[in-house]
């Protein structure tokens, strides 16, 4: 009993200590906020790419693709069975795409892909990312009159954004008004052409306005006809100025012209004109600026992937969608028993971004070990001011000792001081670590102002907020550590109490 | 090596009906028989005491009188078993108690002993209230303390008044003055209601008039209650209080 009063008095009389678990508190906290954040982080990563790759991809090793998706399909669904959702065949190309902006031309490098509308959305987010309503319904390639959204979808705060103004215009009234203009642009440089001629020079990348797969001898007219529709990146054709608002290059209802190489030998580039018909935005940057998007017929039929004679076209990957639940890792061991490892890759999205998951992982990890050295090095501030209260407090240990306390007893004393030193270190480290994790984007603002530095960078990772996840577990293991290192750090000091010697306690002065 | 026998070590008296201190009046309580004690300075050992004699009967008040620096405090520590001897026996009610493992020990102070000393030692984080249960609270669990904390805080009260100082009860021990920690401490001593008061130049740091006070409060206890003291003191006016006097002399004892 007197174990417990002495700690309490203790607890309320020796500020010094309170001083000591300070450390552990901030470690804590910091150890709760990191956390937080790296799973926030990761979740939302890991969203965005199981978003944009379906759960298990089987891909072709050669660019060329192989022929009859159907036939696949069916193979895939045999091996697997039940678990499989949905299955979209695509088609993967690097490719370079090129947007005119004031004469200038833009140019990006991505990779197309070819994907089949009707099957792509039931194996990834993809759809949701869209930026016209109708669109996320049912993707089809064909340009909107408009009604494209001015404010991002995917945050229902509005307050946050900032309106994409370029974006109301977005669609026919665009198209049209571009081609107005264009044609007032020829109708001026028609009447005095000499200006032009007599430089000689001439923009070698200049959009030739011959139509490409429209039939020879028709003009093709851009106010009322579009080319094959294609949906960009927002990155491929946007960037965020020091405002934080979005600025386009290229709309929904612009030209792009995308090269990439035919599915032939010896490899021949060919190049295509698309018309932008929507944007995607999955808020990784990486993704956003990487792929483009057109119907994967349009795309065989330029790559000359169908064969003439049966109409049986090429595919490079199929898209796998699993039932929730679902062991990807042990469906991927099947289906490679069953494809050629010399002809196929089977992986799960986890695969494909095995570097990037790994490294995440790993930044957690070593930052976890260095934070709970922070707290390590605290326990040695307790060490150190327990033997200084031990020394302070020798000539009680004496008189509790005269009185008949055990070595034991004493040293429950200063063992249940330094828990109770880690308890509310811990409990309050651990309120700290709370509330800052829920006040993180006033906080960062708040530095950002202060600084004049934003912290978060929002065009980084196309986030407005910073994504947090506590998760229970955690700050549990990170509190029973925190309380466990101060336990350990009393034991040395609560041992030398306990040895004292009745006597010399005594008449110690 | 005797075992302690239950009657020492098992008997927890905050059960136990009252009982009188001073059952046997006559009979020896303490001993000591040829007792030898020295401390280590450096490579020299410096004999303290060198072969103790003495016997302590119930329901006596001894003085144990001698120089500063005889070895009269070492004896009483001895007695207190706080100490160990290098040679030699105490005895406690007719048992080797100077060989006993460290928990009988504790068990022994905590509830046969009460020890008084001359700088009060109370516990500064501690109520005068709280201090004088501390042999309570070290006894019992947090539960058994709980269950009993009634009949402990009556019974402390009680020696409160009989100190004399029930309304410095709520007090931390800087509040107090010498006398009325002394008092407090003889409170604290007397909780488990001992067989044998040790106590270690009582009056050493007070006042004449002070110490005249607690010098009476100890010879009525003795008288009264027929408690066993043993006091140490150089102060030989304080002393000739006391019924026999015992007289320390460079580590041996001189007869009076």
């Amino acid at each position: 009993m007197y174990k417990l009063l002495l700690c309490w008095r203790y607890l309320r009389t020796r500020y010094i200590a309170l001083v000591c678990i300070v450390s552990v508190m901030l470690g804590v906290a910091t150890m709760i906020v990191v956390n937080s954040v790296m799973a926030g982080f990761t979740h939302e990563m890991q969203a965005r790419m199981n978003g944009m790759l379906g759960d298990l991809i089987l891909e072709s090793r050669s660019m060329d693709g192989v022929p009859d998706a159907a036939e696949h399909m069916a193979k895939i669904r045999e091996v697997a069975g039940d678990t499989i959702l949905g299955m979209s065949p695509t088609i993967h190309v690097p490719a370079l795409m090129y947007i005119e902006l004031n004469g200038q031309l833009i140019t990006h490098q991505a990779t197309i892909v070819g994907i089949d509308e009707l099957t792509y959305s039931g194996v990834s987010q993809f759809g949701s990312y869209l930026q016209h309503p109708q669109n996320r319904e049912q993707l089809a390639f064909t340009l909107r009159p408009g009604g494209y959204d001015v404010y991002d979808h995917q945050v229902p705060d509005r307050a946050l954004l900032k309106p994409r103004k370029q974006m109301e215009h977005a669609g026919w009234a665009h198209r049209r008004h571009r081609a107005m203009l264009k044609k007032q642009r020829d109708l001026q440089q028609t009447v005095p052409p000499v200006k032009a001629d007599a430089s000689g020079l001439q923009n070698p990348f200049a959009f030739t306005d011959q139509p490409n797969r429209e039939e020879e001898g028709r003009d093709f007219d851009p106010a009322i006809e579009t080319h094959v529709g294609i949906v960009l990146g927002i990155g491929t054709c946007s960037y965020r100025d020091a405002n934080g608002s979005d600025q386009f290059v290229a709309l929904p209802g612009d030209d792009v012209r995308v090269s990439f190489p035919k599915a032939s030998l010896p490899p021949e580039a060919i190049s295509e004109f698309y018309t932008i018909v929507d944007l995607y935005e999955s808020k990784m940057s990486e993704y956003d600026s990487s792929f483009m998007f057109v119907p994967l017929r349009e795309l065989q039929q330029s790559r000359g992937m169908i064969d003439p004679e049966t109409g049986i076209g090429k595919f490079t990957s199929i898209q796998i969608k699993l039932q929730p639940g679902a062991d990807a890792a042990q469906i991927r061991d099947e289906l490679r028993n069953h494809f050629p490892a010399q002809l196929y890759i089977v992986s799960t999205w986890r695969d494909k971004q095995g570097p990037l998951l790994a490294a995440v992982q790993m930044e957690t990890a070593v930052l976890n070990v260095l934070l709970f050295m922070i707290i390590a090095v605290a326990g040695f501030g307790i060490l150190a001011i327990f033997m200084m209260i031990v020394v302070e407090k020798t000539r009680d240990i004496g008189i509790l000792k005269s009185l008949g306390a055990s070595g034991e007893g004493v040293m429950g004393i200063f063992l249940g001081y330094g828990f109770a030193l880690g308890i509310v270190g811990a409990g309050v480290g651990l309120g700290m670590g709370l509330l800052f994790v829920e006040f993180i984007n006033e906080i960062a603002d708040l530095l950002g102002r202060v600084t004049g530095q934003p912290v978060f960078d929002p065009s980084v990772y196309y986030f407005y907020k910073i994504p947090t996840i506590i998760d229970p577990l955690t700050v549990v293991w990170i509190c029973a550590g925190a309380v466990m290192i101060a336990i350990l750090a009393s034991v040395l000091p609560a041992w030398r109490a306990a040895s004292l010697h009745p006597v010399r306690a005594l008449r110690y002065e | 090596m005797s075992s302690l026998p239950s009657d020492i070590a098992q008997t927890a008296p905050w059960t136990k009906p009252q009982i009188a201190p001073g059952t046997n009046p006559g009979q020896t309580l303490l001993a000591t028989r040829d007792l030898f004690k020295s401390y280590q300075k450096g490579p020299l050992g410096i004999p303290v005491l060198q072969g103790i004699d003495m016997r302590v009967n119930e329901g006596e008040f001894l003085a144990i009188i001698g120089q500063s620096g005889c070895g009269k405090s070492t004896l009483l520590h001895l007695l207190g078993t706080l100490d160990q001897p290098d040679a030699g026996e105490v005895h406690f009610d007719g048992h080797r108690i100077d060989n006993l493992p460290s928990t009988s020990r504790d068990l022994l102070r905590n509830r046969h002993f009460g020890m008084i000393f001359q700088f009060y030692h109370l516990l500064p984080e501690l109520t005068t209230l709280e201090n004088v249960l501390a042999p309570a609270l070290i006894a019992e669990s947090t539960l058994g303390y709980w269950l009993r904390r009634g009949q402990h805080r009556r019974r402390a009260m009680e020696l409160l008044e009989l100190v004399g100082i029930a309304d410095r009860a709520k007090h931390k021990p800087r509040e107090l003055s010498g006398g009325e920690m002394q008092r407090a401490a003889i409170a604290r001593a007397l909780l488990a209601q001992p067989r044998v008061l040790l106590a270690d130049e009582p009056t050493g740091n007070l006042d004449r008039a002070t110490g005249e006070q607690i010098m009476q409060m100890l010879r009525q206890l003795n008288r009264e209650q027929k408690l066993t003291i043993v006091m140490v003191t150089h102060d030989p006016w304080i002393a000739e209080q006391a019924d026999r006097v015992v007289r320390l002399v460079e580590g041996r004892i001189q007869k009076v």
